[in-house]
């Protein structure tokens, strides 16, 4: 297993994750993923992060070809989570690191998660800095970008700021650097990522993009622990301005339209408010939750501002998967969004008021009454469905300065 | 009026903004902030935040 030079005498040792389709155990990762790990020659040997358990030999293969398991000085945790700290009690007894650098809360994690006796550990918060011998190491705090241990290593000499979960894709791949893929795929797996992992921390993400340009650090590499490198200014420029545009949640003139459905009487209903929409020019994606995942839904969060839930009444409430949608949704605090309701019903229809009720709890507007029907959707139903369509897409079209 | 940190996540609760988007209006001190409050950043209770 090579390693792979992303600077002079700085290597990309990671593993990457081919078969894996899920992802910390609540969302998808349809392309798979890698784990990235970072090592710097310099007088001290540096390791940065590490990769899942169940890759520690890869990981060890690549490190062998660059140094000697036992020279390694340093190792770096800028994130305690296990898809990227999961070596750390082999590798503390194959390395005998002379210290092991973390955050405050990043000490926390990790004796929560590991037998540290006897370990090394330093913390270090924001604004400090140590020399590794031609290189400085300056450690930056990014509290709950994603978790609160996480922070971010810069080393000015090389413009490289090694972002931890910041910034990364999940995407399998012999490719290293964003500049030899496809754009368009870098940009799906970007939007699949932020809007599944990093959305609700979206006004951090504002702070710290300007706090990056306050501290007038200049960065020519980004090197993420998960996905590909973003290499030269532009391409890092390039990824700030995704991040902004993810993280601003601007108007977009796109809907979903969320759905499950029992005998297909809420499908059918979903086909008319897409033609609704459709008739005013919004384009929209019909997702039904049998079909779709949760974590698909949330990427196609990613490009809609309309956000449209469908339901029948099953024993007085939604149905489960619908529900369980919405649990996710909520989570993950999607701001600036319109919603809309429907579903048919038996007896007792209560499924339009419970999805109201959850979608204005999470902040939607919600611009029009919802439409329950009851059992088989009629002309008459199939109208009214169209209006409420028709009518969502103009809401949508006057917040977008239409 | 006293600022509080969240430990865990550092958001920092200034009492002149308040926290309107979950019901705490402009000018509440963090004493009078109910207790079931939770850190708008990371979901943290009350008693896991220290004057600033």
């Amino acid at each position: 297993m090579h390693p792979v030079e992303i600077k002079k005498d700085v290597f990309w040792v990671g593993a990457v994750d081919y078969t894996s389709r899920d992802f910390h155990g609540y969302s998808l990762s349809p392309q798979g993923t890698t784990y990235n790990t970072y090592l710097v020659k310099d007088e001290k040997t540096v390791l940065f992060d590490t990769v899942k358990s169940n890759f520690i030999d890869t990981m060890l293969c690549r490190m062998s070809n660059v140094t000697e398991l036992e020279k390694v000085d340093y190792i770096v945790c800028n994130h305690l989570e296990p898809d990227h700290s999961g070596c750390l009690p082999k590798l503390v007894e194959l390395c005998k690191p002379e210290k092991i650098f973390c955050s405050p809360l990043g000490k926390r994690s990790m004796q929560a998660h590991y037998n540290t006796e006897g370990w090394p550990i330093e913390v270090v918060k924001t604004g400090d800095s140590i020399n590794i011998g031609s290189r400085d190491i300056q450690f930056i705090e990014t509290r709950m970008l994603h978790w609160p241990d996480s922070m971010v290593s810069y080393i000015p000499q090389d413009k490289l700021l090694i972002c931890n979960d910041i910034f990364g894709q999940n995407i399998s791949t012999t490719e290293r650097f964003v500049d030899e893929v496809e754009r368009a795929v870098v940009e799906h797996d970007m939007v699949e990522y932020y809007h599944n992992i990093v959305l609700p921390f979206s006004p951090l993400v504002l702070k710290t993009l300007e706090a990056i340009e306050e501290m007038g650090i200049e960065i020519d590499m980004l090197a993420p622990d998960h996905g590909l490198i973003f290499r030269g200014k532009e391409d890092v420029q390039w990824c700030f301005d995704k991040y902004r545009e993810f993280a601003e949640q601007a108007w977009k003139k796109r809907a979903v339209i969320i759905y499950d459905t029992m005998w297909h009487s809420t499908e059918k209903m979903a086909r008319s408010v897409a033609e609704g929409l459709e008739s005013e020019g919004v384009p929209v994606r019909i997702m039904s939750l049998k079909s779709d995942h949760h974590s698909a839904v949330m990427t196609e969060l990613g490009r809609s501002s309309a956000v449209i839930f469908g339901s029948p009444t099953h024993n007085n409430g939604i149905l489960p998967e619908v529900a369980k949608m919405l649990t996710y949704m909520k989570g993950l605090r999607p701001q600036n969004r319109i919603g809309g309701a429907f579903g048919s019903f038996g007896w007792s229809g209560e499924c339009v008021k419970a999805l109201t009720e959850s979608l204005t709890e999470m902040g939607f507007e919600m611009p029009v009454d919802g439409v329950k029907n009851q059992f088989v959707p009629t002309h008459d139903a199939y109208k009214k469905c169209y209006e409420m369509g028709a009518e969502i897409a103009k809401a949508l079209k006057e917040k977008c300065g239409e | 009026m006293e600022k509080y940190v969240c430990v865990i996540c550092g958001y920092e609760y200034d009492p002149a903004e308040g926290d309107p988007d979950n019901g705490v209006e402009p000018g509440t001190k963090f004493e009078d902030i109910p207790e079931d409050w939770l850190c708008p950043v990371c979901g943290a209770p009350k008693s896991e935040f220290e004057p600033a």
